[in-house]
């Protein structure tokens, strides 16, 4: 080999750690430990008073009176409010702003609330709230969406009726026939988010006139957006600072208290905290769409499919809050990850009285996985093939063409996710040494094995990433990186809210990549930096992610000029808190560089544009970027009983870049898990558009116990047109393991079970 | 009334509590002591676990007037105020932290845990923390870290 010249030694740098790959451990995880991280219900003020709200009993009622006379009576009570103290514009809203703060003459769901009220003993404002008199003509619910729509002599709810949207896909042909079709009605009950952290938060009363709220929410801004014009302020003079959050799933899209702890505070001129209790919070949040959906597949007799149609009725309930997307969602995504020429699909989207419904994990992808999915099986079935042949045998690909007209530009690995799956060895079968707590009833000791078969099914989901419909979905980063004693730190401001799924520790990876820094402070959320939009639609790696690493590198370019100046040298980048360049090694510490100045840049970052679709033919770039999981399940039923075990769950998933390895994990387990709760136990039972079941002891959510050992694989196939190539992860999980379970407890009792979640007496037909 | 108790070795006094009052709110609203959570307040969800006198208790399903003259010990007061206790690391490093409001109780709960039986197994620790719910992580990272923090205790080195 020949000696090449020599010159400078190799860059001496020591490696930064906790860069974009890697796993570092989460920044505020010693704070959450030790009970220290401040939650929105933990936040307390000198001079504080408690909020409550009253709300309506009756899912549909017209008020004709409203006396707080008796709560004003009682000691201790600051203030009673109702729709006549509402500053401003008596209306919000995400989509459409058809929601009152307070309701003024009519309500239209349980829990509607109708006046507030603030005492400075949480019970002495829980009695004054009940002692409010509300005088109602209780009237009969519209409780169906199908109904509300297409019944006659429905009341209309809103002024426009009962339709918040329709959306029809039309692609190929009409009129195509097959040789072999299998249809199917699938429904869907209401999902709730069922988030741990309340909805609560503390406003304060600002000598400006204005108001500071501490608030755990998904999108600063938005809630920004729709409080402002309620309590008359200009939006400068609402500052809301995100509080630590308990989980979201889409349940904080949506305004809970914020107006109404705003209103409160500045009545009574004192800081006022509302914390809703777990009863209330059921009445406080939007919910999953309950979904009626009636679907006809079409295919040869090789199983190849021919067309899909679908008729899917989604319930919104009272208000609108985001229907309108999570209808699109069902409908553009309604066929599934399959290459399918022709299709017809048409999604209602309802007001009823039941509960408003709106963002939940998955966001109308679920609904409608949940039914193509079963009627995969039914192919299956029919053309007697396995059900994983089927899928494989329709699966489409990089260079696919959706429903809408759109071409899928990058990777779709369904088929490769499917046989990952597939070829996963088996959990080990039940031997005669039973241990109970692994049967179905587990240790309520209902079986030692009698009357236990085991299933397993499979089910794979697309789901739409970042906003879609040409919405303007862009972050906003500030990075400002400077010298504190005496090593380069760099600090990331955004209002990207932080919800438990690690976005604070990735923020922090992206910045030591990104600058070769090894300390990175992540500023509290607020809305003193520009909107990083919505904590939802697995956006936020992707768009605030996006927007840290441009606004690193607009900071890292103006440390390269400084260096440029003093070495005259290019090719220059950020290594281990050192300036190298390429042809000289280390030119400088980066602290060296910077000497007392502060570089600071705020970047926005948008993803490429998406558009709307057609409102006659659905046809349109509607998405953004798609993503992709598979599940298998494997169960033991208790056919006599009617109890599901699930045994073990498979994952695979296509996550482009896995940014952080051990969160990606986290969010595939936890996702699993809720769309496991959807399959076998999850709902909010109505009756009469009454919520019957608003507590964690009648509202099942999967334990310890219910939570199989998971086997996982994450591919990593990168979008060129995503940051670092990465692919949204928090949905997708919860999409097809909902499917996957159902298909296994069918495979099991061999039952056409069309409806989730399974309830016991659905196997045991009792 | 006026309730007089220990809270994590230190003897505390809360006035003008109302007789309605739970342990939880005491702890959070008038001690200043939020770790105990409020995710359900009718022991369902096990985010308000704490010790009381050695036993782990939902402390929203206890009056404030049941701890007088009693100890009281919280998630607070597990770790010193430099080093986390052992369950408290293993969480944060396994992985089992996500939003963190369920975290207090199940790591209150997977210390008693341990005490009780310094080499649980998987079915143990599922039946330990039956009564602890978590929405965010799908467990599995949470059972590992009850593993590592057992280690830990039995002084092993865990990977």
């Amino acid at each position: 080999m020949t000696q090449t010249t020599r010159t400078a030694n190799p860059p001496l740098t020591t490696p930064i750690t906790g860069g974009v790959g890697e796993s570092p451990l989460r920044p505020d995880g010693a704070l959450k430990v030790r009970g220290e991280f401040a939650y929105s219900s933990d936040l307390w003020a000198d001079q504080m008073l408690w909020g409550v709200t009253l709300r309506t009993p009756h899912p549909y009622a017209r008020i004709r009176s409203i006396d707080v006379g008796p709560a004003l009576a009682i000691s201790g009570v600051y203030a009673a409010l109702t729709h006549e103290d509402v500053p401003g514009q008596n209306a919000y809203g995400l989509e459409h702003i058809d929601q009152p703060v307070l309701a003024v003459d009519v309500v239209r769901y349980q829990g509607e609330a109708v006046a507030i009220v603030a005492a400075d003993h949480p019970e002495t404002a829980r009695r004054a709230a009940a002692a409010i008199v509300v005088d109602y003509e209780v009237l009969e619910p519209v409780d169906n969406a199908e109904t509300a729509i297409f019944g006659e002599d429905v009341p209309k709810l809103h002024e426009g009726g009962n339709l918040v949207r329709y959306v029809p896909i039309l692609f190929g042909s009409q009129d195509a026939t097959a040789d072999v079709v299998v249809t199917g009605t699938y429904e869907v009950g209401m999902q709730d988010q069922a988030f741990l952290g309340p909805e609560s938060g503390m406003a304060v009363p600002a000598e400006d006139g204005g108001v500071d709220l501490y608030v755990a929410t998904q999108w600063l801004h938005v809630d920004q957006q729709q409080i402002a014009p309620a309590l008359n302020l200009p939006q400068d003079k609402v500052r809301i600072t995100l509080a630590g959050v308990g989980g979201a799933f889409g349940a904080r899209e949506d305004l809970s208290m914020q107006v109404h702890a705003c209103m409160l505070a500045l009545h009574t001129n004192k800081p006022v905290k509302m914390v809703y209790t777990r009863e209330e919070s059921f009445f406080g949040h939007v919910h999953r769409h309950p979904a009626v959906m009636h679907y006809e597949h079409g295919a040869d007799r090789d199983g190849k499919l021919v067309y899909v149609r679908a008729k899917m009725f989604l319930d919104g309930g009272a208000y609108a809050s985001s229907t309108g997307a999570v209808v699109a969602n069902a409908a553009t995504l309604g066929v599934g990850p399959y290459n399918v020429p022709n299709v017809k699909i048409e999604a209602w989207g309802a007001y009823t009285n039941n509960p408003p419904c709106g963002a939940m994990r998955g966001f109308g992808a679920v609904q409608a996985c949940f039914a193509y999915e079963s009627q995969m099986d039914r192919l299956a079935e029919a053309i007697g093939v396995d059900p994983v042949e089927i899928r494989l045998r329709n699966a489409m690909s990089e260079g696919s063409i959706m429903p809408t007209g759109q071409l899928v530009d990058s990777a779709a690995p369904v088929q490769e996710l499917l046989e990952r799956v597939r070829d996963k060895p088996m959990p080990a079968e039940r031997t005669s040494e039973v241990d109970i707590r692994t049967m179905p009833g587990g240790a309520s000791n209902t079986t030692h094995g009698e009357g236990v078969v085991r299933g397993v099914g499979y089910g794979i989901g697309i789901k739409n990433i970042c906003f879609s419909e040409g919405f303007d979905d862009y972050s906003t980063a500030r990075v400002r990186l400077e010298v504190i004693g005496g090593e380069p730190v760099a600090m990331v401001h955004t209002a990207a809210v932080e919800v438990g799924q690690g976005l604070v520790t990735l923020q922090a990876q992206i910045a030591r990549t990104e600058l070769g820094v090894q300390r990175v402070t992540i500023q509290p959320a607020d809305t003193s930096v520009g909107s990083a939009g919505s904590t939802s639609a697995s956006r936020q790696s992707y768009v605030t992610g996006g927007a840290v690493q441009a606004a690193c590198a607009a900071v890292r370019a103006e440390v390269f000029d400084l260096a440029r100046e003093r070495f005259g040298v290019d090719n220059l980048a950020l290594e281990g808190g050192k300036v190298v360049s390429a042809s000289r090694g280390v030119l400088a510490d980066l602290g060296d560089v910077l000497g007392d100045k502060a570089i600071e840049h705020t970047r926005e970052y948008r993803h490429r544009p998406s558009f709307p679709i057609d409102p006659l033919t659905g046809q349109g770039n509607a998405h953004v970027q798609y993503g992709f999981a598979a599940h298998r399940a494997v169960v033991d039923v208790d056919v006599d009983l009617g109890l599901v075990r699930v045994v073990e769950l498979a994952c695979a998933q296509d996550v482009g870049k896995a940014m952080n390895p051990d969160a990606v994990i986290g969010q595939i387990q936890g996702g699993s898990a809720q769309g496991l709760g959807l399959a076998v136990m999850e709902e909010i039972q109505l009756s009469g558009a009454k919520i019957r079941n608003p507590s964690f002891t009648d509202y099942l959510i999967p334990t310890i116990l219910d939570m199989p050992p998971m086997v996982i694989d994450v591919l990593e196939l990168a979008d060129p047109n995503a940051p670092y190539g990465l692919r949204g992860v928090g949905e997708p999980p919860t999409i097809s393991s909902t499917p996957a379970v159902v298909a296994a407890i069918r495979d099991a009792t061999k039952l056409a079970l069309s409806r989730i979640p399974v309830r016991p007496e659905h196997i045991t037909g009792t | 009334m006026r309730v007089k108790f220990t809270v994590n070795g230190e003897e505390r006094t809360a006035d003008d509590v109302w007789e309605g009052e739970s342990l939880l709110y005491v702890l959070r609203e008038r001690l200043g002591l939020p770790g105990a959570k409020n995710a359900c307040e009718q022991g369902e969800c096990g985010s308000c676990t704490v010790y009381l006198d050695d036993t782990p208790v939902c402390s929203c399903l206890v009056a404030a007037g049941q701890v007088q003259d009693r100890e009281v010990r919280t998630v607070e007061g597990l770790g010193s105020e430099d080093e986390l206790d052992p369950v408290q690391q293993a969480f944060i490093e396994r992985g089992a932290v996500q939003c963190g409001f369920c975290t207090p109780g199940l790591i209150v709960a997977a210390h008693d845990l341990i005490r009780r039986n310094p080499c649980p197994k998987d079915a143990e620790i599922r039946e330990a923390l039956a009564g602890n719910l978590c929405r965010c992580t799908g467990y599995e990272k949470i059972i590992d870290a009850v593993h590592t923090a057992a280690a830990h205790s039995r002084g092993e080195a865990t990977s």
